[in-house]
């Protein structure tokens, strides 16, 4: 058996050694892992001090390279060697506005595009989880064992689908993700720490392939987003492609191949780059074809075939201030994040508009990987005392249901505070209706055509009303990492229905844990048994408050309900006796499950006049 | 974890009244926030994180219905048994149609000529008639007399917000 220790009174508590965070930057171009090490956020460079990784991957004949190993050959191989992969989660080739542009083989699946490899094809998630499992990896050599918590984080702009995709790449990468930040929130998080900051801020975030605008108020530690906008697909390759464009017209150069392509593309990036310090720079390449490329692209030219998208990121920042209902002098510092705003056209641009210049005393590559860690650290429980700061993020997109005539009703609007729960009536449109079908979707637009469809699901058993008789309540709940699920109720029966929404690509988690079996071999036995050590302690913490809550509202129950409560509890218990940890899990989510419309419940009794008054319209039946 | 059977004054500790102290509400709301957020029981049972997000989610549709002039009116009236937007009397009255008939053609022409300034003095004169209109609420809510005037005061608001958003969205749609 074991003994208690106890420690000698008035002696100081032994030091708790520090769980494992780390924050992960999964950006379009580049990644980055950081931990906070000794109070102090810090990004893990490879052994050659390096502290980027190109996000990049090669399927090789001989296994995955993922980084600079995978860049080395992108020319030489560019149909297996994934580059941007961000761009393509959680979308479809419809989306991809131009798809030539890429020289993959894509394969057209449902929802969300997958690209053809030698090994195989692979989807954006899978792809994105080996960026992610190599950084874990590196964490886990320099920290000294497994990750306990992972903050990864995604543009402020994505939505549902593209977030819902980050977080199974995640999943499938090993990492327990403790939650996704949104990225320009993650570095007002690590540049409001640095400089006690104050007041309104504006994080200018122009990624790889993705902007994001965030208007912020830091008040005492309360970092509070008060609205946001952005391009989920706007990002510094555009920027590389204008210069690729322009080489092809400059140069009269015919129709490349692939590899000269990656090849002329490589060379307009470093072109590009090289502006930020230059006021011209060569493109010089020799194609397969034999011929040369020649090129002097200047600090000129290339102000004049980038107008267009400098222009393009003001929309959203001018849409974030009228949301937060504030003026350009409203806002004391702009903070610049992402590595594309390096370049001088971009400060310039963001300086005029603000009429102040921006913020740089930070790495615009790193910021976003520190806040991460940072955020980590305190998700884990390694906050110190003093370190009370608290994040109020939002949702960036508007969230509603599809009504009559194709209409989208906005039930949770952009810029809403999260985590959030609201909830609407609706009602039957024909006579004897028994059905409902319910449609998610996300965006601004009035017409459903125009929104991205989330979900779709139906509520069955409605009992034969006349129309407009039936009161169904919808409920969105959006949780703190911005992901929504939907339930719908008859009120007058109790019959619901809810799911939290998954793209119909989405991985289920039964695919996650059959993909993850597949990469790792088990060490069995004492996993097994720390596995049974954590489901006992979870499934000990709900029994006991099902059981509190049992006893102080039990009049909200009816005998089916009690008596399925009381079978799930006693499970439990039996569950508790063993040593299957699966099966515990199991009887403990049995338990979530049966006591799930009594906690709501529990809640609708107070929360109900909060929501009360909503007006009731009529959804398409069918 | 709060106390959801609170009403949105008594989360927040305010008297029950329209004109409140916003420092107050800030400052209250960003305390409670810092209690109950699901950040802070990052390594909580589900039931727990549960428990945090209703908790947490409750709070900040306090802070929304109180915070903005119009919906705190509304809540306000609520409260007191009064339904501002019931479906059953929607009636408005024929002179504050008109005026914002006339107002909508009026951005709707600008809008079709690109008028820029135009559509923004639109949206200036709608301000200043929303805060005029919410700078009268205050003195029919927090005396003592018949709710309905302030009803109907809650009624144009809503009115006039629609107006704003839909020439908001003209300018934005212009933009781009």
């Amino acid at each position: 058996m074991t003994l208690f220790q106890i420690a000698e009174p008035e002696a100081s508590p032994p030091a708790r050694e520090p769980k494992r965070a780390i924050g992960i930057d999964l950006g379009t171009t580049n990644s980055l892992v950081a931990t906070v090490r000794n109070g102090i956020p810090v990004v893990l460079p490879d052994e050659e001090g390096r502290p980027l990784v190109p996000s990049i991957v090669r399927y090789a004949p001989d296994g995955v390279e993922v980084g600079y190993a995978a860049m080395a050959h992108q020319s030489l191989d560019p149909q297996n060697t994934v580059v941007s992969v961000k761009r393509f989660m959680g979308r479809g080739l419809a989306d991809l506005a131009d798809d030539r542009r890429f020289p993959y083989r894509f394969v057209d699946a449902p929802g969300m595009v997958q690209i053809g490899t030698r090994h195989g094809v692979k989807s954006p998630v899978e792809v994105s989880a080996d960026i992610l499992r190599h950084l874990r990896l590196r964490a886990e050599t320099q920290l000294g064992g497994p990750v306990e918590g992972a903050v990864v984080t995604v543009p402020a702009y994505f939505d549902d689908a593209q977030r819902q995709a980050t977080k199974d790449a995640a999943k499938l990468a090993g990492l327990p993700v403790l939650r996704l930040l949104n990225e320009p929130t993650a570095a007002a998080i690590a540049y409001g720490l640095d400089n006690a900051a104050e007041g309104v801020y504006a994080v200018y975030d122009l990624g790889g392939g993705t902007f994001d605008i965030s208007i912020l108020r830091l008040t005492r530690g309360v970092f509070e987003v008060l609205a946001t906008s952005g391009d989920s697909a706007l990002g510094g390759d555009d920027f590389d492609h204008r210069v690729f464009c322009w080489a092809l017209e400059a140069g009269k150069l015919p129709p490349l191949a692939p590899s000269d392509a990656r090849l002329l593309l490589v060379k307009s990036r470093e072109a590009k780059e090289m502006l930020t310090g230059h006021q011209a720079a060569p493109i010089v390449a020799r194609l397969s074809t034999g011929d040369d490329v020649n090129l002097s692209l200047t600090a000129e030219t290339f102000a004049g075939i980038s107008q267009q998208l400098v222009q393009k990121t003001l929309q959203p920042v001018r849409r974030a201030l009228r949301d937060a209902k504030l003026g350009v002098a409203d806002v004391k510092g702009v903070v610049l994040v992402g590595g594309a705003t390096r370049m001088p056209r971009i400060r310039r641009a963001v300086a005029e508009f603000f009429g102040q210049p921006p913020l740089i005393n930070l790495n615009p590559d790193e910021v976003v990987a520190l806040g991460a860690a940072i955020q980590a650290n305190a998700l884990v429980g390694n906050r110190e005392r003093g370190d009370d700061w608290l994040l109020l993020d939002v949702i960036p997109l508007s969230l509603g249901l599809e009504t009559m005539g194709g209409l989208a009703e906005k039930i949770v609007p952009r810029n809403s505070t999260i985590p959030v729960s609201r909830a609407q009536e609706f009602t039957t449109y024909r006579d004897g209706q028994s059905a409902m079908a319910i449609h998610v979707v996300q965006g601004e637009r009035e017409r459903v055509a125009d929104c991205r469809s989330l979900a779709r699901f139906e509520l069955r058993g409605i009992p034969p009303m006349a129309a407009g008789a039936a009161r169904i309540r919808v409920t969105f709940q959006v949780d703190a990492d911005g992901l929504l699920s939907v339930s719908a109720r008859e009120q007058a029966t109790g019959i619901e229905s809810s799911v939290v929404v998954k793209p119909s690509y989405g991985l289920t988690d039964d695919e996650v844990a059959r993909m993850l079996q597949d990469s790792y071999a088990h060490a069995a036995e004492d996993m097994a048994a720390r596995a049974f050590a954590e489901a006992a302690v979870e499934a000990d913490q709900l029994a006991e408050q099902v059981r509190n809550a049992v006893a102080a509202d039990g009049d909200l129950l009816d005998e089916r309900e009690r008596a399925a409560i009381e079978a799930a509890l006693a499970e439990v218990a039996l569950r508790r006796r063993g040593d299957d940890a699966g099966a515990l899990r199991a009887s403990a989510e049995a338990l979530n499950r049966a006591s799930e419309g009594f906690a709501a419940r529990r809640m609708d009794r107070t929360v109900s006049q909060a929501l009360a008054g909503r007006s009731v319209d009529t959804l398409v039946g069918e | 974890m709060i106390d959801f059977s609170c009403n949105h004054f008594e989360l927040f500790g305010l008297p029950q009244r329209y004109a409140i102290d916003e420092g107050a509400l800030d400052s209250a709301y960003r305390g409670l926030q810092a209690e109950v957020h699901p950040d802070r029981f990052g390594g909580g049972s589900d039931a727990e994180r549960r428990v945090a997000h209703q908790s947490s989610a409750r709070v900040n549709e306090a802070y929304r219905t109180l915070k903005d002039p119009v919906e705190r009116a509304r809540y306000l009236l609520g409260l007191r048994g009064v339904d501002a937007m019931d479906q059953r009397d929607t009636k408005l009255s024929l002179a504050f149609l008109e005026a914002q008939l006339e107002r909508r053609e009026r951005a709707a022409s600008a809008a079709e000529s690109e008028d820029v300034a135009a559509l923004d003095a639109i949206v200036a004169a709608i301000r200043a008639e929303q805060s005029a209109r919410q700078g009268e609420l205050a003195a029919l809510l927090d005396g003592t007399g018949d709710p309905e005037p302030a009803r109907v005061a809650v009624r144009e608001l809503k009115f006039l917000a629609k107006v704003a958003e839909d020439v908001g969205a003209m300018l934005e749609a212009m933009e781009s």
